[in-house]
């Protein structure tokens, strides 16, 4: 296969390869979050917005990956605070940061002087252009997520499953769900380099939602949708090579394929499962 | 404790417009299994929700455990009427049960072995033992009911409060419930709502008559006019008996 003949030679393919494996995790852990707590529009918001940020970073000359977490995470909270402040008017709201975070940073960049093509980048991604000095940031977001997540395992769990309950128990319940809205500000910075802020939400979702149709603990769907991620970001990539198609949308139509199969197919297994049951007698 | 578990004195509550709950007294002593019964939008909900401390009162004074009833929040084990989660949600009965355990024990990482064997002690008690490996999406109704006991349970608690435990279940599993109560009473204070009073008569000590107004009865003295006094129109009464 042409991929992999490319792959022991170039460089630049196995900082992507790399890269997309990283990514796959936190997208595994987190979006297993965003799945079952339904956060998907939020995290759509949050990584809409974070053009804001990059464009804000671009004009003052600093990094844009750095202007991309700092902002993801001020959305983060400022959307976490309008939705336990706002509860009704919440989609709404989330709906108005996405678009004015958007449009600040069109505004930035229209701003900045020089050479402007980044911005395609950003929006779309492009795995084959990540400086592997990129995957040591990548590599550290991912720590921080999978040690965020095994401290606090269970008290995430509680929150993302009955909000009310956990508060009973004495839970911190606002602090924990701020804190889940920051993993996922971290993760979306942890995938625009691979898919782009407007693909985000697709590989944050896809393969959390494909892992949900098999398993029945939230540990196991992690696994599950880290391997599921990996798969698909590795594949998308080999895929695009040969015929030159653009790899974050690749990975994209892969992962969006993979879920229009996994359902169906899920839902027969279980339907056999439960015939098989019933005729067991138990 | 000397004293009254849960001391409720002068309590009004409003949502956005006329009062729910008009100057409520109710003095609980420990080990008392009180019902609270009244008609829908009576009130009952919402003086659980105050003795919970998840909303305020406007006035009077409510103390728990001679806590403010924020501070005795862990003391108690609560039963929703609905369960406020996703039944989808991947999480298997011994995971839920387990969420008992949050706010005791370590604060970083999983649940302790200690923690599991105390799940694992409620479980048995309301029997869904058998079902601890089981997703939450293949219980039944009576057996979801037990699964939510547990979870109480496993907070150790002093007093459980239980919105309308039978509400979505029929009626030979509802006396299983309340049998079920009414051993769990031995050991703790047992608050329990329930729209049928004559039913629940038989098992509690005492009838907390709600709406926005609240009057005790001792159950010896329930009979068609109380009901009909509360409820304002006639209500059948369908004559029951348990044998136990």
């Amino acid at each position: 296969m042409a991929f992999l003949d490319a792959l022991g030679h170039y460089p630049f393919l196995q900082t992507a390869l790399a890269a997309g494996l990283l990514a796959s995790l936190g997208c595994g852990i987190v979006g297993s979050y965003v799945v079952v707590k339904r956060l998907g529009f939020l995290a759509g918001g949050i990584a809409h917005a974070v053009l804001g940020g990059m464009g804000a970073a671009l004009f003052f000359g600093y990094d844009p990956l750095g202007g991309a977490l700092l902002s993801a995470v001020v959305m983060a909270l400022l959307m976490g605070w309008v939705r336990l402040h706002w509860g009704a008017a919440e989609d709404t709201l989330i709906g108005a940061l996405w678009a004015v975070g958007m449009a600040v940073g069109v505004m930035f960049i229209a701003r900045t002087p020089g050479y402007q093509t980044d911005l395609m980048s950003y929006l779309f991604g492009n795995i084959l252009l990540i400086p592997p000095s990129d995957l040591w940031l990548m590599l550290a977001l991912d720590a921080v997520l999978v040690v965020a997540v095994a401290l606090f395992s269970k008290q995430l769990q509680a929150v993302a499953f009955d909000e009310e309950f956990a508060r009973l128990r004495g839970l911190p319940v606002t602090f924990f769900y701020l804190l889940l809205l920051c993993l996922v500000a971290v993760t979306v910075v942890l995938l625009i380099r691979v898919v782009g802020l407007i693909l985000v939400i697709a590989l944050l979702t896809l393969p959390a939602a494909i892992a949900g149709h098999y398993v029945q603990t939230l540990g196991r769907m992690m696994v599950v949708a880290v391997v599921v991620g990996a798969l698909l970001t590795s594949g998308g990539l080999a895929l695009s090579y040969a015929p030159d198609l653009p790899p974050g949308a690749t990975i994209i139509l892969l992962a969006g394929l993979a879920y229009v199969v996994s359902l169906p197919l899920s839902r027969a297994l279980l339907a056999r499962r439960n015939r098989r049951a019933a005729r067991g007698g138990n | 404790m000397s004293g009254p578990v849960i001391d409720i004195r002068g309590v009004s509550y409003a949502y956005d417009g006329p009062a729910v709950l008009s100057n409520i007294d109710l003095q609980v002593p420990a080990g008392e299994f009180l019902g609270i019964v009244g008609p829908n939008a009576g009130g009952k909900s919402t003086l659980l929700k105050l003795i919970l401390g998840l909303i305020e009162p406007h006035a009077g004074q409510v103390r728990v455990l001679g806590r403010s009833p924020v501070r005795a929040r862990r003391s108690l084990g609560y039963v929703p009427q609905y369960p406020a989660f996703a039944r989808d949600f991947p999480i298997t009965v011994e995971q839920v049960v387990l969420m008992g355990r949050l706010g005791t024990g370590r604060p970083f990482g999983g649940y302790s072995a200690a923690d599991r064997a105390i799940a694992r002690r409620a479980m048995t008690e309301t029997e869904v033992d058998h079902l601890a490996g089981r997703h939450i999406q293949h219980l039944s109704g009576g057996q979801l009911q037990r699964v939510l006991v547990a979870r109480a349970l496993a907070a150790e608690p002093q007093i459980l409060l239980l919105d309308e435990p039978t509400a979505n279940i029929d009626q030979r599993m509802e006396s299983d419930i309340f049998d079920l109560l009414r051993s769990l009473n031995d050991r703790m204070t047992i608050l329990v709502v329930s729209h049928d009073v004559a039913f629940i008569s038989g098992y509690v000590h005492r009838v907390a008559c709600l709406n926005r107004t609240l009057v005790c009865h001792d159950t010896a003295a329930i009979d068609g006019d109380t009901i009909q006094n509360l409820y304002g129109e006639d209500v059948r009464m369908v004559a029951h008996h348990h044998s136990h």
